[in-house]
């Protein structure tokens, strides 16, 4: 190791790296365990790439032979079911690591200026990755995704104007099959990642130039080496994670259920995933008409602008803007933790809609 | 003279260097829109690759029981077939009005039920609860023979 590193120092500048690694600091406070959600993030992401790339060599995206095939890598396949439930297990926790990330740089304020693009970069980025559940949730091709997929694209198509124009291109025609399975397949093994791998240099770029933020509350000025003393302590936590995801993997595999039939009515209990449940239950909570306007669309365009304020945080919280903490944001941000919660929870709660 | 040639002269309205920039940005510009045109054509799914369907043999007669329906295959939507307690043959598109699931026939209460969000249908396809905003589209059902033929209404 050593000799390696002296032969590349002979033979590179590397100052400017090392000087990169070493400059960034971690602060240390009361609330300095929030750190470690980003980081995980990365791990899961990370185990997520490693368990799709081994996915792939037997994966066959196609309406006739795409459940087959995964049925295949579950029986047939020496440790098929391991990467297959690694691959499902992970992609929940890396949403729920992802949501905990953006909540907690929501409540420790680390979207003021001058980090309001790594917050943006960094909602784009969750964004990406629900957009890698929904097409990822299709891949198996069994019957809850196959209809999951159907509303799915429908809601997609309810906005006027835009909406049509995208649910076609997901779609690939005017209806849920074969040719959609291949546009989602496109999407999360080639479009989606690539996204992913720029958002995410952006994002990891941005931290590493201008460090971390320290919360409006703390005045402790501690603070300790990211590289190696706080990248030690990310390699506990993601071997941890690491191990829970093996684990869980192992009790509980991830199921394949029945082949969709585009054909037979669709059964009960069609749900999407869990990051979606407090959209599809807000939806099924909407009247069919609301002051004339069609329910779905009101209900669509309520979750687009939450979309849109999440996104522009930064410049919404004025208060922030001149370094103060003003309860409204608090408020607001607990309101919309709290509907987001709740709602999935009522949904998991009454189970099958009937 | 000089005055007339000077207000001829466009160096007045945008200098030089100001109209080469003009020049290569809407260059640029139309660069990037002449690469991106055809792969946004590309990206978006041809035309006419669905067949359109306007009749079919839904089911033979004898297959369907008094109270009950079947789905059946209308071009590449599903379609409901559902024989009435009254002894009427009805037909519908079996996609539920609200978002696109498939619906089915509750024989118990005698009314189309789509499972996703518990919309519920009467037997001429009208809303009787739930979120769908419109009735099912209605087809017309003959008998030819053995044949029960379901048609989109002309």
């Amino acid at each position: 190791m050593k000799r390696l590193s002296e032969f590349l120092r002979a033979r590179y500048e590397l100052g400017g790296l090392a000087d990169l690694a070493t400059h960034k600091t971690v602060p240390l406070h009361r609330h300095s365990f929030w750190y470690y959600w980003g980081g995980m993030t990365l791990a899961l992401i990370g185990i997520q790439f490693a368990s799709g790339v081994l996915l792939l060599l037997y994966y066959r995206p196609s309406a006739g032979e795409a459940f087959e095939s995964v049925r295949f890598i579950m029986t047939k396949v020496e440790f098929g079911w391991l990467v297959r439930s690694v691959h499902a297990w992970a992609a929940h926790f890396a949403i729920f690591s992802a949501m905990v990330h953006l909540a907690s740089t929501f409540f420790l304020k680390a979207y003021r200026p001058p980090r309001e693009l790594t917050w943006v970069s960094g909602v784009l980025l969750i964004f990406l990755l629900m957009g890698f559940g929904f097409t990822g949730y299709l891949l198996p091709w069994n019957t809850l995704a196959f209809f999951a997929t159907k509303v799915g694209t429908e809601l997609a198509g309810i906005p006027p104007v835009v909406g049509p124009i995208l649910q076609t291109f997901m779609r690939g025609g005017s209806d849920v099959g074969d040719v959609t399975l291949t546009r989602f397949f496109w999407l999360h093994v080639a479009v989606l990642p690539l996204g992913l791998l720029g958002l995410l240099a952006g994002h990891l770029a941005m931290i590493q130039l201008q460090g971390m933020s320290r919360p409006l509350s703390v005045q402790d000025e501690r603070s300790t080496p990211f590289f190696p003393n706080f990248f030690l302590r990310d390699l506990i936590a993601w071997s941890l994670i690491l191990g829970a995801v093996l684990c869980i993997s192992v009790y509980a595999p991830a199921t394949l259920g029945e082949k969709a039939d585009p054909f037979a009515p669709t059964p009960a209990g069609i749900q999407p995933e869990w990051y979606f449940l407090w959209m599809f239950q807000t939806l099924k909570l909407f009247p069919g008409h609301v002051l004339g306007i069609e329910g779905e669309l009101v209900a669509v365009g309520f979750t687009g602008l939450a979309g849109l304020a999440l996104l522009l945080v930064p410049w919404l919280d004025r208060p922030a803007r001149r370094g103060q903490s003003h309860w409204l944001t608090m408020l607001l941000g607990f309101i919309a933790v709290g509907y987001v919660v709740g709602m999935t929870g009522y949904a998991l709660w009454i189970g099958k809609p009937h | 003279m000089g005055k007339r040639a000077n207000s001829m002269c466009p160096r007045e309205l945008i200098s030089r260097r100001a109209f080469l920039q003009l020049l290569l940005k809407s260059g640029g510009l139309a660069l990037i829109g002449a690469a991106l045109y055809p792969v946004a054509r590309y990206l978006y799914p041809p035309r006419g690759t669905e067949a359109s369907v306007s009749s079919v043999v839904a089911a033979k007669i004898g297959d369907l029981a008094t109270n009950a329906a079947k789905i059946f295959r209308f071009g590449n939507r599903p379609a409901i077939l559902v024989r009435t307690p009254q002894d009427e043959l009805k037909a519908f598109s079996a996609v539920c009005t609200h978002l696109n699931c498939t619906v089915q026939y509750d024989p118990e209460v005698s009314v189309i039920w789509c499972a996703c969000h518990n919309g519920k249908f009467d037997l001429n396809g009208q809303v009787i609860s739930g979120p769908p905003p419109r009735p099912l589209e209605p087809y017309q059902v003959n008998v030819r023979g053995d044949d029960i033929v379901v048609s989109k209404p002309t």
